[in-house]
């Protein structure tokens, strides 16, 4: 990156030259921006908050389910080393409601590790930002508020709140649901919401959890046990919009009572750990990906259904498709703005997130329901799949993110 | 649009290895070089795989590491019949100092104008000039580059040898053109021409296209060895050229000074 002064009236700007601006330093942006700084790129970050505040727990309460090949991305990109604390995932065990009938998959039947691991958002933001400041061509802006995104002939400026000015041939939205990246370039999307809510919480418990995650399909919608470390696991209670309020809002002693009713007795004693998060829930693909000097990824392009834990997992999916189409762009010596080159990375991604959020989206509305056909139906398919080898397998396969065309770091292999 | 752009004296002497109609034809459309649904289209998709064959070829010539963003760096390049820089820019991000030359004015400010707006303006140069005026000069190039240009001009066998003027010893020669064959006078003339209209009609001569064992042999006249030669084919599935063993219609290859 070179730094140059824009002559002003009244004072001196610092221009900022890099090859790649990514606007969002979240989990997704900060993978981007790893994977091609650490190819040799000049990347710039730019986000609103400070790198410190966004590891605090009070921050993001969340804990994400890592499926295996999202993992072997992160250990490639030499950020998996920095993760603090992680439980892996041995088994996933999926029940409908009272019935009895169940789908269950375990690792040791693909007999090649983990099916995914438990992070902690905040273990996970840790780790980025360690990895990010060992490297010396990945340049943080943050906190920065931007002020404005400027298009010229080869590049893409952006103006940030402290008055200096980034200059990249390429610009990625990695900023989010409501991404300004992608309103600003005029992308439209469509979506819904499901009328749903998703009550976060980590609660602490007397039993061993074995390793293995839960995941309930009860008629308000799916609630998830997932396993942390030290006894402890991640609850995602999922509830409809008017219950919402009232379930999120319970005092401690009846939010836990709540809890206990869900869970059920097979953790021993619980105890609610820290505070409760909620967050809407809603399905939102973006129409392109790319525009003029811009590529979106992560939320920004699509967000789905977190019912089966896929959202990060695709961004990291985009964040790894996208790094390589440039990093071998850049190895031409190709443009890593150039029309063309997007092309390749939006071909790569939009079947693969679109197919995801289908499936997500219908399993959703198929299992939020107590409308006894349909019920009845899905006992007879979970029965059926969960007899059936192959289809159980390729299931499984979906969960740990190695189905479709990989890109090489989900492979665990370098760009 | 089909060429990397031309290769002329500047004031059109009728004793420069160029071709008047095809020089004036290509100025018309210089201002849409750089539009990759313009009449360069198939420059455009060609780039990757020709700028790949050149980028590894380079890589092992010159024992540099194929993971670098700069393996061409500290090395000079030249790039014969640039038109508005589709491999000029490319080259120069690879590291290389790299002058383009054209003979074509429109070509040569389309170009100018493109690398300053990249930024490129450091590494990156441009001339209207013939190669027979840089071999006047005595300039020399580690890396010459000279692609889809040997079918536009009337006399091949005198680009090649202006082009193993400009080599230097241990340097590199690349090269790549259409194949005159049943199979190229379908795919570039009916189906890029007339069928695709990816190029305007008229683009090519199909009787001055170059099979590769005429290729060689011109080459080896001209004081080359070491001739490397691989197809570019089309993939329509994937919409991309990709190397390949097939030179049935395009084809590249590098070549070192005898």
């Amino acid at each position: 990156m070179t730094e140059e002064t824009v002559p002003r009236p009244d004072r001196p700007t610092p221009l900022h030259r890099v090859d790649v601006a990514v606007v969002g330093g979240g989990l997704v942006g900060l993978t981007v921006a790893i994977g091609l700084a650490e190819a040799g790129l000049e990347v710039a970050v730019i986000d609103r908050a400070a790198p410190a505040d966004q590891t605090l727990p009070a921050f993001d309460g969340r804990a994400s389910a890592i499926a295996h090949a999202s993992v072997r991305l992160l250990e490639t990109l030499g950020i998996w080393r920095h993760v603090a604390d992680h439980q892996p995932i041995e088994q996933i065990r999926v029940s409908d409601g009272n019935s009895r009938l169940h789908l269950h998959f375990d690792a040791a039947e693909l007999g090649d590790g983990p099916l995914g691991e438990m992070v902690e958002n905040r273990h996970l933001r840790l780790a980025l930002f360690r990895r990010a400041a060992e490297i010396k061509t990945l340049h943080l802006f943050a906190p920065v508020d931007l002020c404005a995104i400027e298009h010229a002939p080869g590049r893409v400026t952006l103006r940030l709140a402290d008055g200096s000015t980034i200059a990249a041939a390429l610009l990625i939205g990695a900023d989010g649901r409501a991404s300004r990246v992608r309103r600003q370039a005029g992308i439209r999307h469509f979506g819904w919401s499901y009328g749903q809510q998703g009550i976060v919480a980590t609660i602490r418990h007397e039993l061993p959890h074995g390793g293995i995650a839960h995941e309930r399909f009860l008629p308000s919608g799916p609630f998830a046990i997932l396993p942390l470390t030290d006894h402890r696991s991640s609850l995602v209670w999922t509830v409809r919009d008017r219950e919402a309020d009232a379930a999120f809002g319970l005092p401690a002693a009846l939010f836990e009572e709540a809890i206990r009713r869900r869970v059920g007795g097979f953790l021993g004693r619980i105890a609610v750990e820290g505070r409760r998060w909620r967050y809407p829930l809603g399905l939102q693909l973006a129409e392109r990906y790319v525009a003029p000097r811009t590529a979106l990824v992560g939320d920004a392009a699509h967000g789905v259904h977190p019912i089966a834990g896929q959202g990060l997992n695709l961004g990291l999916r985009d964040a790894a498709a996208l790094i390589e189409v440039l990093v071998e762009a850049a190895r031409l010596g190709e443009d890593p703005g150039d029309e063309l080159v997007l092309a390749r990375y939006q071909q790569w991604r939009r079947f693969d997130n679109v197919l995801l959020a289908c499936v997500t989206d219908g399993l959703n509305r198929l299992f939020s329901n107590d409308i006894t056909p349909i019920r009845i139906a899905r006992d007879l398919g979970m029965e059926v799949t969960g007899r059936i080898g192959p289809a159980r397998r390729f299931l499984m396969r979906h969960a740990r993110g190695t189905v479709g065309r990989l890109p090489r770091l989900l492979q665990g292999l370098p760009v | 649009m089909a060429r990397e752009g031309s290769n002329a004296r500047a004031d059109g002497a009728s004793a420069a290895n160029l071709d008047a109609d095809e020089l004036a034809r290509f100025d018309a459309l210089a201002s849409r070089w750089w539009d990759p649904h313009g009449p360069a289209r198939p420059l455009h998709k060609l780039n990757p795989a020709r700028l790949a064959f050149i980028r590894e070829r380079a890589i092992s010539h010159w024992r540099r590491d194929p993971r670098s963003l700069r393996p061409l760096a500290d090395l000079s390049a030249l790039d014969i019949g640039c038109g508005g820089g589709l491999v000029s820019e490319p080259l120069a991000r690879m590291g290389a100092r790299t002058l383009g030359i054209d003979a074509g004015k429109e070509a040569i400010a389309v170009a100018r104008a493109h690398a300053r707006e990249a930024g490129l303006d450091e590494h990156l140069s441009y001339r209207r000039a013939l190669s027979a005026d840089l071999v006047a000069e005595g300039a020399h190039f580690d890396l010459v580059c000279c692609l889809e240009l040997i079918e536009h001009v009337p006399e091949p066998t005198a680009l090649l040898a202006d082009a193993r003027a400009l080599t230097r010893p241990d340097g590199l020669f690349f090269f790549s053109t259409l194949n005159r064959s049943a199979c190229s006078y379908a795919a570039a003339i009916v189906g890029a021409e007339y069928l695709l209209r990816w190029v305007p009609p008229g683009t090519h001569d199909w009787n001055r296209f170059v099979r590769p064992d005429e290729m060689r042999e011109m080459l080896e006249a001209a004081g080359f060895s070491a001739i490397e030669m691989s197809g570019l084919s089309y993939d329509p599935l994937a919409d991309r050229f990709r190397l390949s063993g097939d030179l049935s219609v395009n084809y590249i290859g590098c070549a070192s000074p005898r």
